[in-house]
This record gives structure tokens, sequence and C-alpha cells, in this order.
């Protein structure tokens, strides 16, 4: 007769994580290295991509996964770090696309100065369009964000103000193919870095506070809805960057600005992702961009192939890739007897 | 006169939409996001074996609301289970489904107006002055008999009263017997199910398109916000004003903008009474 052996994984964390995990306590050139990697593997990765492929195409698609991962990172830092899910990553890129173009078409000013308005003057539209639903919480939030692109876009197009149906046509490109791939990097990372070591500073702290006990801020004296309208500013500012990135980037403004693509594709990438992380959005669109270009020839099959993906990533493994990722290289893992 | 007569038949109509909605999430607490995508399901479901497969209405009718019913049954046992008490996830593994189900029905060549089923009954009665197609007073004869059947099947019935006990004190119910995942169950396949019903009655007024997938998600919640979830008077009260503004709306300032009036009914309400006009199980801490 066998004895059963019965095993176990056993995980240990390394030295260095140990010791901190925010602070650290670096004491070798082995420990920088090992802290680097990831952080400067994602930058260089981001920075020789539009080097590496292969055509104008593809060039154009980095643009996009850009745009998708500002949104994304966006929703992440709103969901995880705020505890407000926003649904609304349609209404941010259509109030920034929209500011823009019409800046744009109607005083003629350039695209480098409808941009920076947009980002900002965009950022504070979504700000108090949102402002009277910031105490909702929950589905009823997801709700209400979910609802305001939808109704804009049909008053846009039953009212036929701002070009109807046909939006406005023949604004100013911005045709420097590699300007445009490195200045929206540019803008990824340094809002993911930058949001980064924001929640990690006192202000996170309270961010983290409003999503897990509210009141708890309430009698630290603090204002719950100013918090909130904060991170939805920062949020839409990426947002609405995007958006009216787009709009020079195509030269054209729509109603499509205000498709659900734009609200659902972030809440994939970050769960594929992980989420919680702020980078794992990134990781997510990085790879679920370019997957749904190749899909593109499925047609609308690419839609109910990606929404499966996310059903699969949510019920079987839902810490995401990048949490995954870093349990691999945080940890020592190896079998036990038990 | 019209907009009174019409008024009265789009407020049915939106009871008709809302009310399996309202039932799975009272009872489950899950956001049945698939609405839509259920409703669409059936009418097209209902057209592939009434036309492809040349069965009869009735059969064809009864087979594509007993499929809807089983794949609420089958979602839930499948997925929802495994992140209950997770609203996050709620919405996102029911949206996901209900585009995947809508698209992948797209995918199949869901276009234009040639999907139509067909009317109960062609005839069209004159009321006031005002013509009415039997379609719509068959359509609020069908909308009142399912309220007064949930009312009556919910107040006087065991598994009715379990239903409400759910929703009411979930672990009260627990101790007192009640199988909460049986009950979410019944509850998300009862309310597929009277998604398939509404779409059996109010398609035939129309044709099947995608679109109409997210419309009637977007007035079932609207309904179900503005009411106040678990209360029924609320909910018939909501879908009667929403569904008088909506026919008043079109009539007098422009036909796109019905889908508007229901988005502002949810974003001033919410604002405003968070709880809704008559939510009275929902607790306010759970919202604001």
């Amino acid at each position: 007769m066998t004895e059963q052996v019965i095993r176990r994984k056993e995980r240990l964390d390394r030295g260095i994580k140990v010791r901190s995990d925010t602070v650290y306590a670096v004491s070798s050139w082995k420990e920088i290295f090992f802290l680097l990697t990831p952080r400067a593997g994602l930058i260089i990765v981001l920075l020789i991509a539009p080097l590496v492929v292969p055509s104008l195409y593809w060039q154009r698609v980095i643009c996009i996964m850009g745009v998708y991962a500002l949104l994304a990172i966006g929703f992440d830092f709103l969901a995880h770090f705020v505890g407000l899910v926003s649904l609304g990553g349609a209404l941010f890129i259509g109030v920034g696309g929209y500011l823009s173009g019409c800046l744009n078409h109607y005083v003629g000013l350039p695209p480098v100065l409808t941009i920076c308005i947009a980002t900002v003057g965009g950022a504070l539209i979504c700000t108090l369009i949102l402002l009277p639903s910031l105490p909702l919480k929950g589905v009823y939030f997801a709700i209400i964000t979910f609802a305001f692109p939808i109704m804009i876009e049909r008053i846009i197009v039953a009212a036929n103000v701002l070009g109807g149906t046909d939006g406005i046509p023949n604004l100013d490109v911005l045709s420097n193919i590699w300007l445009n791939q490195y200045v929206i990097l540019a803008v990824v990372l340094l809002s993911l870095f930058g949001l980064r070591r924001l929640v990690n500073e006192d202000v996170g702290v309270v961010f983290r506070g409003v999503k897990d006990n509210d009141q708890a801020i309430r009698a630290s004296g603090l204002s719950v809805t100013y918090y909130k309208a904060i991170a939805v500013f920062l949020a839409a500012m990426m947002g609405c960057f995007g958006g009216a990135y787009l709009t020079h980037l195509y030269g054209w403004v729509g109603t499509s600005l205000f498709s659900l693509d734009f609200s659902v594709f972030p809440l994939v990438a970050t769960v594929v992702g992980g989420p919680g992380t702020l980078a794992g959005p990134l990781i997510g669109c990085m790879i679920l961009v370019p997957i749904s270009e190749m899909l593109r020839a499925f047609g609308a099959l690419r839609i109910v192939i990606y929404s499966l993906i996310m059903v699969v990533f949510i019920l079987f493994w839902s810490e995401g890739l990048i949490n995954w990722a870093r349990r691999k290289y945080e940890q020592f893992e190896h079998w036990v007897k038990v | 006169m019209e907009i009174l007569i019409y008024g009265l038949i789009n407020s049915m109509l939106l009871v008709l939409m809302a009310v399996g909605f309202a039932l799975a999430y009272s009872v489950s607490r899950v956001p049945n996001f698939m609405h839509g995508a259920l409703y669409v399901l059936t009418g097209y479901l209902a057209w592939v074996f009434l036309n492809r497969l040349g069965l009869g209405y009735v059969p064809s009718v009864l087979l594509s609301i007993a499929i809807v019913t089983l794949m609420g049954w089958i979602v839930y046992r499948v997925a929802v289970i495994r992140v209950r008490g997770m609203p996050v996830s709620e919405i996102i593994v029911t949206f996901a489904i209900s585009m995947a189900v809508l698209e992948f029905v797209r995918w199949l060549g869901l276009r234009g107006a040639t999907y139509v089923l067909p009317v109960f009954y062609t005839k069209t009665v004159i009321l006031a002055g005002v013509p009415i197609d039997f379609q719509r007073i068959a359509a609020v004869i069908v909308g009142a008999a399912i309220v007064l059947v949930l009312w009556i099947f919910t107040h006087y019935t065991k598994i009715g009263l379990g239903l409400r006990g759910i929703a009411q004190n979930e672990r009260a119910a627990l101790l007192l017997g009640i199988d909460s995942d049986r009950a979410a169950t019944l509850a998300l396949s009862l309310g597929s199910a009277l998604a398939a019903v509404a779409a059996v009655t109010i398609i035939p007024m129309g044709n099947i398109n995608v679109a109409a997938g997210y419309d009637v998600l977007v007035f079932a919640i609207a309904v179900c916000v503005c009411g106040g979830l678990g209360s029924w008077t609320g909910t018939v009260l909501a879908a009667f004003i929403i569904g008088f503004a909506q026919t008043a709306v079109v009539y007098l300032v422009a036909p796109h903008l019905s889908i508007v009036v229901a988005l502002a009914a949810i974003i001033l309400i919410l604002i405003f009474r968070p709880s809704g006009l008559f939510g009275r199980q929902k607790e306010l801490e759970d919202r604001v």
C-alpha cells in the first residue's frame, strides 16, 4: 500500500519585498536591477514599439492603443482606488473630442492649443456634469455614467447641432506620425507613473478611504464629494486628452466618439490586465488592442470574442495578468510535503 | 386624446419591458444587464423557428420563450453564481454576455426590416377618434395580466412569498430555510421568461433589431430605478410617468427623444431622490 503524499505550494516573499513594499531600502546593484527591470522594461518596450511595427497602419494602431490605455488607467484609478465604477469613458472621449473639434472649426485655433484647452476644459465640463451624481455608489454610478454618453449622442443627433449625424469634417490633422506616437506614449507613461505616485501619497490614502469607508472620511472632517470630484477630474483629464487627440488624429468629429467601445474596452483591458494595479490596464491594452485589430476581419464577431474573453477572465482568473506575473516575480514558490 | 391613449399603451409596454428586470433585481440583487439581449434573442429565435424551420406560430413562440428561460437559468448557475455579491463583477459578467449575444445575433445577419414577427390578430379599432391596432390593445392586456399574476404569485404562493422573503432580508430568509441560490436562479429564469414574453408581445409592432436590445435595457433600468426597487406600485407608477412623458415629448417636441426622456428620468431621480419614488426595501446607505 502506497502512502498518499499531500503537497502544497509554499510561497515566500523575496527579501527586498519583505523589507518594505513602498519605501525601498536598496542595498546592492542586484536589488536595484530587481526593482528596475519591470518598470524599465515596460518603458523600453513602449518606446521601441513605434520603431519596430511594420507599417503606417500599425503605427496608427499604437496611437489608438495609447488612447484606450489612458481610458483604462483612468477607469482603474476611479474603480479601484476611489470606488467609483465609471462606465463613462465615452463621455470623456466625446466631450474632449467635441470641444477641441469645435474650437478648431468655429474659432480656428491650432491643434496644439485646442488639445490643451480641451484637456483641461473638457475635464472641467465632465466633472460638472457628473458632480450631482457623485454621492451615488456602485451600480447606480455605473448606470448614470453609462447613460450620459448615450443621451448626449441622441441629443446631438435629434437637435442636429454640432454637425448632427455627419459630424464636423475637415479639421486640422496632426500629420507627423512619429510625433503623434511619442506624444501619446509619453502622456500614457506620465499619467501611469504620476497616478501611481499619487495613490501612494497622503491624498491617495484619502482616496482609498473614500472607497472603503466614506463615513470615516466624513468623520475626519473631509468632504467625500470634494475628493471624488478631484478623482473624476483627473480621470476625465486623461480621457478628454484622448478624445481631443483622436479628433486631430482623424481630422474629424462625430457621434461615434460617444460609442460604447470607449466605455467597454477599458473595462475589458482592466479585467484582463489586472484590476487595481494601474499598470495592468496598460498591459491589457497592449495585448488586446492589437488582437482586436487582427480580429477586424471577423466584423461583429470581434465583440463577441472579447466579451467572452472578459467573462472567462472574471470568472476563472480574476486577479488578471499583472497580479499573477507580480506574484511569480516577487515570491519564491515551491512544493512542500504536508 | 392621442397622447392620452398612446401614453397609456406606451406605459404598459414599459411595464412589460421592466417587470422582468425588476423581479430579477429585487430578489437576487443581480442587475440583469442581459435583459435587452434576451429580448432580442427571443425575437430572433421565434423568427428562425417560424420562417426557417417552418414551425407553427404557437410552437415557435413557446419554444423560444422556453429556450430564453433556460438561458437565464444556465447563466445564473454557470456564471453569475461565482461572482455573487460583487456588484462590479456581476455587472461586467451579465453585460459581457449580453454584448456577446447581441453581437452574435448581429453577426448572424440580423439587419434591416425583413425580420418581423406576425401580429396576434390583424384589426384596427377606433377608440374615441384614435385608431389603435389590435396588437397594442393585446399588449396592454398582457401587461396588466402579467402584473396581476405576478402580484398574486408573490403574495399568495409559497414560492412567491419565499422570493419576497429573500428580497427583503436575505439572512432571515436563510434562517427560515429558503435557499437563496435556488430563489435567485428562479428569479433570474422568471425574469428572462418575462423578457421573452415582452418580446413576443411588443416586437410584432415593429421589427427585430439589435439596437432595441440596448434600448430595452435602458428603459427597464429607467423604470426600475425611478420606481424604487422592490415596490410593484413604484414600478408601475414610474412606468406610467415615463410612458406619458415620452409620448408627450415624442408628439410635441421630436420623435427621436424618447430614450432621452428615460435617461433624463434616471439621472434626475438618482440625483434628487436616490431610493426611487417608492423605494422601501433598498436602504439608503447602499446608494448614498
